[in-house]
């Protein structure tokens, strides 16, 4: 999952002081629609917006290495909130946005976070044809390729994802479940992308090539009142499979954890609670908090056991709702690349 | 032992309780004066924070239409999708509130309309009825317009309300508008150049934003000057106080050193109650300078917004700025007035004594230095007549001016008895020139105060009867038509029309754009030809028949403000939508602080296509203004608000123009008030000094009445004497205020007229308070027991 850090694009919300859970995430979903067991996804349409749930997103993570081997991550994110479960119409409508982009070296982490409503025309997702932006940042094509473009004031970059597999739906069929009460989202990934393009840095162009990795997941209450963050894994291995898996914390010590393993030929196998376990090795003091930055995370039923060691410890996102997104790399009985998300840690 | 001398050092003030409150009031009065004016000034800096605070004013480049019009919705996304972070504002004014609406989600840096915590609830503020926040004034004024929630938000900026860009478009029906965009600091890469995506829009630097604030601070800077007039006012009384207590001291001080007091330790214990002084003083002065600013503060604020559209609250905060800096000038007053009476304590040998005589011929030696230092002022003050120009120059030229003729009144005083002197004949006569020009060191610091006091009168008054005269003429010319209407929307516009048309003599409409001319804000006027304009306006320069040149398209008019601003003079050439026009005339336009420009009603047409016009300006006789408003609202339903007469329309100009200058009225009489008090101290103080010299007079036949009778006289020569010198003085103030400060402070240049009748009664005023201020010591002189005066030769020293 990456409910991860936008739902938080409750913005500056008020709630944020009492909100329950991370950033507002378990808050009930009065007047929104909720996720259900059995729902049919239908294409183009389901990667438009979903106004009447109340957080939706687009995300993108990348691990890249650029011409002398050194490795990149990138992250885009567009999160939609929405105030209340309708439209709107121009400045009227209840719908915001909030985008995240990142650029992540061995050395440096740089971030920027742009914020606009949608109705009038500066923040937005259209299904057909495809765009979802805010501002001039945009990731837009037929999903056989996308261009993907984000700047802030430090880095930039536009970047070419090309699909070469299909498209993965988590949980049962995309029904994802989030907790033992049973909160769940709508969740599907394009695990298999690949990329290429420029990322533009302070020390000059870069091009670079790699893999991506499209998250699009929407609900109303994605979380429980008693769960306080979470740590996501997207993991690729050299083998060619692939490991989405995700820890949820509960106030009360206990987790509750998820994954979907994703065979070379796109084929998933859901994980139940407990299948998946993720052990903090090593901590890291960041600018924004102490964050576990070495893994040990074993699934083993597909004979999984690896360490994940982040590329940049610091890759702590300075948004408005921060959390810790960086690329990481993998060792053990597997070994590969892959992105980490951590959020309630502060 | 320090105690013993504290007791014998204040004993004075327990034999001379009169001299001890002449002390005391002086120098509160001038504290109150001064922490006055501070207050106000503090208050509305307060206000401009808070306006920073809240609407980033000051804080963020912004960028505009370069022709001042509201830009679309449309230009606003483009420029967000091509890297510009820039946020909205819409706004405008409903029931004289300032109405601004932003949008919080784009807004720059914690730039919070209003911090949306405590309860707040987001999606209230941006769907729904949505809110509205400001101070409770505020909301109060827009309570009736909107049906949005109204939060109490005390930190907002004064006389101003904040809410949604949505709200705000809706209230000011600018569907679609947007007025102006906050930039925020923060350039992604690859930024596209604002060139290729709003050509029609410029931005302006976060220092070129505040127009506002150096108008405001050339009104703040006004006021600092006169309260810094009449706080010296109260020094020379506070100066005069501690000189003479200091004068009368000198046995005590011979005695106590005979006895083996150290000097240092003397000096010490007089420091010390003079500090106690000051704070008391001050304390005193603090709390009277808050009466005095919470009164004055609402006319001030009225003044700001009128001439300046700066909203300034209008209730009074305590604030340590103000009051601690009253008790600090208060104590330094002190320190100021005193440093002459402890240099020469200091420099006393151990046993000598006073004599008037003597302090007569040292006031004639300092008067040398004096002299030269007066000449070198007012030779400054007419160098600097012929060449400043700016706000600066202008206050400097007067303080030089004001500063150089106080310190010349005594030795002109002098001049002036001595020319009395001469032409005395018989012995009472030149006794009476002789004795009054040896009191006149002692009376001249409260006579430079007289001085100060009828010059700043004679100054403002004619500034502001100027500016009256020149204002209802104005009136007199721009407010011709008979009746103003203003329609609800082009279709009743028509209606009125077809109505009125048989019934009056013109109908002119009166339709205006806000554009950018010659790179400032200016409102741009389409005339029609009318022998209206022709016969009523008058210009400040114009070539012949600049009517004509307008109203063939070959010409602009503007108003003065413009000119001034942009140094443009007739003949030069403004742009207006891409169109050249030779300026062939620039009238006055007095109170506005904007530019103006007008052009012939076709060309305005032409160039800006503006919907119908929707109000109008009627020509009829007068007598029938009535019976046409009344069938308007029988038979067309026109509201009783969409009409105002000619003599309503001035009546509300002339009530803002008293407005604006009560507050320096105020001060103005409160000025006179410190120097008549000041008089009658000196008056006072000298009384029991004067004895010594007067009872020779007694002894050798003149009574005590006559005595008095004199005393009385003497000060009307004085205060006479005074106002011969202080009325030029006040003339050249007004002078420098109409033709100087005036032109840099509002950008239009007054005529000066003159006002014998207002100068004849101020002198009559300053002789009355003379004699008041002479009557009491006059009449304690007539009922002064002859033992008294005969003890004079008993103590002969």
């Amino acid at each position: 999952m990456n409910a991860r850090a936008f739902s938080l694009i409750i913005l500056a919300l008020p709630s944020l002081a009492h909100a329950q859970g991370f950033a507002g995430l378990g808050e009930a979903s009065d007047g929104f629609a909720v996720p259900q067991q059995g729902y049919e996804f239908i294409f183009p349409d389901d990667h438009g917006p979903h106004p009447d749930f109340r957080i939706e997103w687009w995300y993108i993570t990348a691990n890249m290495t650029g011409p002398d081997g050194t490795d990149y991550g990138l992250q885009w994110t567009l999160f939609r909130s929405a105030l209340t479960p309708d439209e709107g119409a121009g400045w009227a409508t209840p719908q915001l946005y909030m985008g995240h982009a990142a650029v992540t070296t061995p050395e440096e982490h740089f971030v920027t976070e742009r914020l606009g409503r949608g109705g009038i025309g500066t923040a937005g997702v259209t299904a057909d044809p495809f765009e979802a932006w805010i501002d001039e940042w945009s990731l837009s094509g037929d999903f056989d390729t996308l261009d993907l473009t984000a700047s802030g004031p430090e880095f930039s970059y536009a970047v070419t994802l090309t699909s070469d597999g299909p498209t993965v739906f988590h949980g049962d069929d995309g029904y994802s479940v989030k907790s033992a009460e049973g909160q769940a989202s709508y969740y599907y990934s394009l695990p298999f992308l690949t990329l290429e393009g420029v990322l533009t840095l302070p020390s000059g162009d870069v091009p670079v090539t790699g893999h991506a990795w499209l998250d699009r997941e929407w609900s109303s209450q994605p979380l429980s009142e008693t769960q306080t963050g979470w740590d996501w894994f997207s993991l690729s291995f050299d083998s060619g499979d692939k490991l989405m898996g995700f820890r949820l914390r509960q106030t009360d010590g206990d987790d509750y954890t998820y994954a979907t393993w994703i065979a070379e030929d796109g084929t998933t196998t859901a994980m139940p609670d407990g299948a998946l376990t993720t052990e903090p090795l090593s901590m890291h003091q960041t600018i924004g908090a102490e964050v576990p930055v070495r893994w040990r995370v074993t699934l083993p039923e597909k004979g999984i056991d690896i360490v994940t060691e982040a590329i940049n410890p610091n890759a702590w996102m300075t948004t408005s709702v921060p959390y810790w997104e960086g690329p990481v790399r993998v060792s053990g009985s597997h070994q590969g690349v892959g992105y980490l998300e951590m959020t309630g840690y502060e | 032992m320090t105690g013993h001398v504290f007791r014998t050092v204040l004993s004075h003030w327990r034999r001379n309780p009169l001299q001890l409150f002449t002390l005391l009031m002086g120098l509160a009065l001038a504290t109150a004066l001064w922490s006055g004016v501070q207050a106000i000034n503090a208050e509305a800096r307060a206000s401009y924070d808070a306006a920073a605070a809240t609407l980033g004013e000051g804080q963020f480049a912004q960028l505009r239409r370069k022709d001042g019009a509201p830009m679309t919705e449309a230009t606003f996304v483009s420029l967000r999708r091509s890297g510009w972070l820039v946020s909205p504002v819409v706004e405008g004014r409903i029931n004289s509130v300032r109405l601004v609406g932003l949008d919080p989600v784009t807004a720059p840096g914690g730039l919070g309309p209003v911090p949306l915590d405590g309860g707040a609830d987001a999606g209230r503020f941006f769907s729904g009825v949505g809110q509205v926040y400001g101070t409770k004034d505020a909301l109060d004024a827009i309570a009736v317009v909107t049906d949005a929630e109204l939060i109490l938000a005390p930190e907002t900026a004064a006389n101003t309300v904040i809410t949604d860009v949505r709200i705000a478009q809706d209230l000011l029906d600018k569907q679609g508008q947007i007025d102006r965009l906050i930039l925020s600091p923060e350039t992604p890469l690859g930024r596209a150049e604002l060139e290729a995506v709003a050509p029609d829009l410029s931005i302006i630097a976060v220092q070129d934003n505040s127009d506002v604030g150096e108008l405001t601070d050339s009104f703040h800077l006004n006021l600092t000057a006169f309260g810094f007039l009449s706080f010296a006012v109260g020094i020379f009384i506070v100066n005069g106080a501690i000189g003479l207590a200091f004068e009368q001291r000198r046995g005590m001080v011979r005695t106590m050193r005979a006895v083996g007091v150290p000097l240092h330790q003397l000096m010490l214990v007089m420091a010390l109650e003079l500090l106690v002084f000051g704070l008391i003083a001050g304390g005193i002065g603090v709390v009277l300078g808050y009466i005095i600013a919470s009164l004055l503060l609402p006319d001030v604020a009225a003044t700001l917004r009128g001439l300046y559209g700066a909203d300034v609250s209008g209730s009074l905060q305590l604030r340590p700025v103000w009051w601690l800096s009253g008790l600090a000038i208060s104590v330094g007053g002190v320190a100021v007035a005193a440093i002459g009476a402890f240099w020469t304590l200091s420099k006393m040998p151990l046993l000598s004594g006073a004599h008037q005589r003597a302090m007569a011929m040292a006031a004639q030696r300092r008067s040398v230095w004096q002299g030269g230092l007066a000449i070198c002022l007012l030779a400054l003050a007419a160098v600097l007549a012929v060449t400043a120009d700016g706000l600066v120059g202008g206050f400097v030229m007067l303080g030089a001016l004001l500063v150089g003729a106080a310190l010349a009144l005594p030795l002109l005083l002098d001049r002036g008895l001595a020319v009395g002197q001469a032409r005395a004949t018989g012995p009472i006569a030149q006794w009476f020139w002789a004795d009054t020009r040896q009191q006149l060191p002692g009376l001249s610091l409260a006579l430079m105060a007289l001085l100060l006091a009828i010059a700043a009168n004679v100054g403002v008054s004619t500034m502001v009867s100027s500016f009256r005269t020149t204002f209802v003429d104005f009136l007199d010319q721009r407010l011709a038509s008979e009746l103003y209407l203003t329609t609800e929307d082009a279709a009743q516009a028509e209606d009125v029309i077809a109505f009125v048309t048989p019934r009056v003599e013109a109908i002119l409409p009166i339709q205006s754009v806000d554009r950018t001319v010659l790179g400032l804000p200016t409102e741009v006027f389409g005339a029609r030809n009318h022998s209206t304009t022709r016969d009523n306006w008058q210009f400040l320069s114009a070539i012949d028949a600049p009517w004509d040149a307008v109203h063939q398209g070959d010409g602009v008019l503007i108003n003065e403000q413009l000119a001034r601003r942009t140094e443009t003079a007739v003949g030069d050439v403004a742009t207006i939508e891409g169109r050249a026009f030779p300026v062939v005339g620039i009238y006055g336009d007095y109170g506005n602080p904007i530019g103006q420009a007008i052009l012939t009603e076709q060309m305005f047409k032409d160039l800006f296509q503006p919907p119908p016009a929707t109000e109008f300006g009627l020509r009829l006789p007068a007598k029938d203004v009535a019976q046409l408003v009344a069938d308007m609202e029988a038979e067309l339903g026109l509201s009783p608000n969409s009409t105002i007469n000619q003599a309503a329309i001035k009546d509300l100009s002339l009530g803002i123009f008293e407005r604006t200058f009560s507050v320096t009225a105020a001060l103005n009489v409160l000025t006179l008030a410190v120097a008549g008090f000041a008089i009658l101290m000196s008056l006072l103080t000298l009384a029991t000094m004067r004895l010594p010299q007067l009872a020779p007079a007694w002894a050798l036949g003149l009574t005590r009445a006559e005595l008095g009778r004199y005393e009385l006289i003497r000060a009307v020569v004085l205060a006479a004497l005074t106002f011969i010198v202080a009325l030029p003085l006040g003339l050249a103030l007004a002078w420098i205020l109409l033709a100087v400060v005036n032109v840099a402070a509002f950008g239009w240049k007054l005529p000066m007229f003159f006002f014998p009748v207002d100068y004849l009664w101020l002198g009559a005023l300053a002789l009355i308070a003379a004699v008041i201020a002479a009557f009491w010591p006059a009449v304690k002189l007539t009922r002064t027991p002859p033992a008294e005066l005969l003890k004079v030769f008993a103590h002969e020293r």
